[in-house]
């Protein structure tokens, strides 16, 4: 251990920040990683329940006799992991193969915004709004890229149904994320967090009341989950864009960035407009006290909540018809956000909410 | 040192994507090497510390335009031996047109200098100063009248754009959610009595 230290002290400045940085992005992506796979678990499991079924209850850790299920995911990656990776004959090779990985890396790369506790962000930059605004409008390529280099019409068809979806909501999410900011007056999260200090009442969601349920609505439709997921459409187009993927391929192209996705809008939305790591009591208990402090457990709390409801709504709607989804997104959602940010002007005018402290 | 040689890597990367664009064969390709261009010119603004103007770029043209442009790309079935085939003759037009470019750029940034102090544009900000908030600032007191004119404009191009789009086709067929929702049950349901059947 003391050798350990000595070499570490012995590294030059620069480098143990470098050494530091890596680690902490790691770990980051690790703890993303592990949440994808236990949300996938978790989402057999709490729709099981929600229909009175079982869900995944046979593969144990090292075949202890707790938790059994637990394990469910492990396997799943290994099976996957070890399937052979077929390309079609009349694939575009090449981006056959890049698509899962443009799919992957935004999915992934968003994280360096988004601050988890008062001390901790990987990148606390200017304009991370915008930033993650922009990553995640590139998470559509992989799956367009997926659905035409496939060379097959089913996922063409599921390519084009996404692009036009995501393309419909993203703008919805877009002008809830101005919302945002305009009660917040900055692109920067930790910010915008900070802005939304002193107890319930002070938080976004409650003037923006409109535009967080927009935004969570818009969040699902961009993920393509149910019931926006026509892109896959099992019934109708043979499940879309990753008809042709299979093995690691499937693993990376579908499983990963969606469900990544997924835990990053659960994460948005209470750092927007649920105050992040902030906690709710604050305010009502006297300061000092422990449940009044600000901390990673209030984000994970809110976090988890989320993450239920994309599972709640998935096992309660039926998927809607696509003509409905795109009449949703430009011709209620768009309207109403636009309204909305007119109320915040209102609001900003008279100095009421989030506007008083200005 | 370290900016200098990422500037050089992405400007590689930025020059090659471009010449790309132009003689990829398949048109999808092309266009994914469109989208590499924006990404890398979003970059080199990055590391002028124009993070507005990059990430926008990225917002904008990668992630809004040219999922657009992929989309019709893809439904379009182009034959591309017919499309290469004016090739060596609008060749010299489209050398013209490139030469011009170049010009204006090269008088733009080398001759006129647009009144701005050139050496101070590699220094890096001060601590406090945003890039976004002084762009607003300009941009909504300077600059208000243009701006204003600019989204005149856009709303305009919107306006036309839906109006191109809604006229009446002959022929066109089209659900009417109005009447499906007003149907009554008697419209479409006839409820027989149906005699049952003598048993023997």
């Amino acid at each position: 251990m003391g050798s350990l230290i000595a070499l570490w002290a012995g590294i030059p400045q620069q480098l143990q920040g470098l050494v530091i940085m890596v680690a902490e992005i790691l770990g980051v992506m690790i703890a993303v990683i592990l949440g994808v796979a236990f949300l996938t678990l978790a989402e057999r499991k709490v729709i099981g329940w929600m229909q009175i079924r079982i869900g995944p209850n046979q593969i144990r850790i090292f075949g202890l006799p707790y938790f059994k299920g637990l394990a469910q995911p492990f396997a799943d990656v290994i099976k996957l992991l070890l399937k052979e990776i077929i390309v079609p004959t009349n694939a575009d090779k090449v981006v056959f193969l890049i698509a899962p990985l443009i799919a992957l890396v935004p999915s992934l790369s968003t994280w360096a915004v988004i601050p988890f506790s008062p001390e901790f962000v990987l990148a606390d930059i200017d304009a991370g709004l915008l930033y993650i605004l922009a990553l995640t409008s590139l998470g559509v390529y992989g799956i367009i890229l997926a659905g035409w280099a496939s060379n097959s019409k089913y996922a063409l068809l599921g390519a084009m149904r996404s692009a036009a979806q995501i393309v419909a909501y993203e703008i919805a999410m877009g002008f809830a994320l101005v919302g945002v900011l305009m009660a917040a007056g900055s692109l920067n999260l930790t910010d915008v967090v900070r802005s939304q200090a002193g107890g319930m009442l002070h938080w976004h969601g409650l003037v923006l009341f409109p535009l967080m349920i927009i935004y969570f609505i818009a969040g699902i439709a961009e993920t393509n989950r149910a019931p926006f997921d026509v892109a896959e459409g099992e019934s109708e187009i043979a499940s879309g864009f990753h008809v042709e993927y299979s093995g690691a391929t499937f693993a990376t192209l579908f499983a990963l960035p969606e469900y990544a996705n997924m835990i990053l809008v659960a994460t948005l939305a209470p750092v927007l407009f649920l105050g992040g790591w902030l906690s709710p009591f604050e305010g009502l208990l006297p300061p000092g006290s422990l449940l009044a402090a600000p901390s990673f457990i209030w984000l994970f709390v809110k976090i988890l909540w989320f993450l239920f409801c994309f599972l709640w709504i998935r096992a309660t709607f039926p998927r809607y018809r696509y003509d409905q989804i795109m009449r949703l997104g430009w011709k209620l959602f768009i309207p109403l956000t636009l309204v909305w940010i007119g109320v915040e002007c209102v609001m900003a005018w008279y100095k009421f909410g989030p506007w008083a402290r200005l | 040192m370290l900016t200098t040689i990422l500037f050089y890597f992405y400007a590689t990367v930025l020059v090659g994507s471009a010449l790309g664009v132009v003689l990829a064969r398949n048109p999808v390709r092309a266009a994914l090497f469109l989208v590499l261009a924006f990404f890398t010119s979003a970059v080199l603004w990055l590391l002028l510390e124009a993070e507005f103007l990059g990430i926008v770029l990225v917002l904008v043209y990668v992630g809004a335009v040219m999922v657009l442009f992929l989309f019709v790309i893809m439904m379009l079935d182009i034959n591309v031996a017919e499309l290469r085939a004016g090739f060596t003759r609008y060749a010299p037009l489209g050398a013209v047109i490139a030469g011009l470019m170049i010009f204006e750029i090269v008088y733009v940034v080398w001759v006129k200098h647009l009144g701005y102090d050139l050496a101070a544009v590699g220094t890096p900000l001060a601590a406090g100063e945003s890039n976004t908030k002084a762009l607003g600032a300009v941009l909504y007191t300077d600059y208000a009248l243009p701006f204003q004119l600019a989204a005149v404009v856009l709303l305009v191009a919107i306006v036309a754009a839906i109006t191109l789009t809604m006229r009446r086709r002959p022929g066109y067929k089209q659900q009417d959610v109005v009447a499906q929702v007003a149907t009554r049950k008697a419209d479409r349901l006839r409820i027989m009595k149906v005699e049952p059947e003598k048993r023997r």
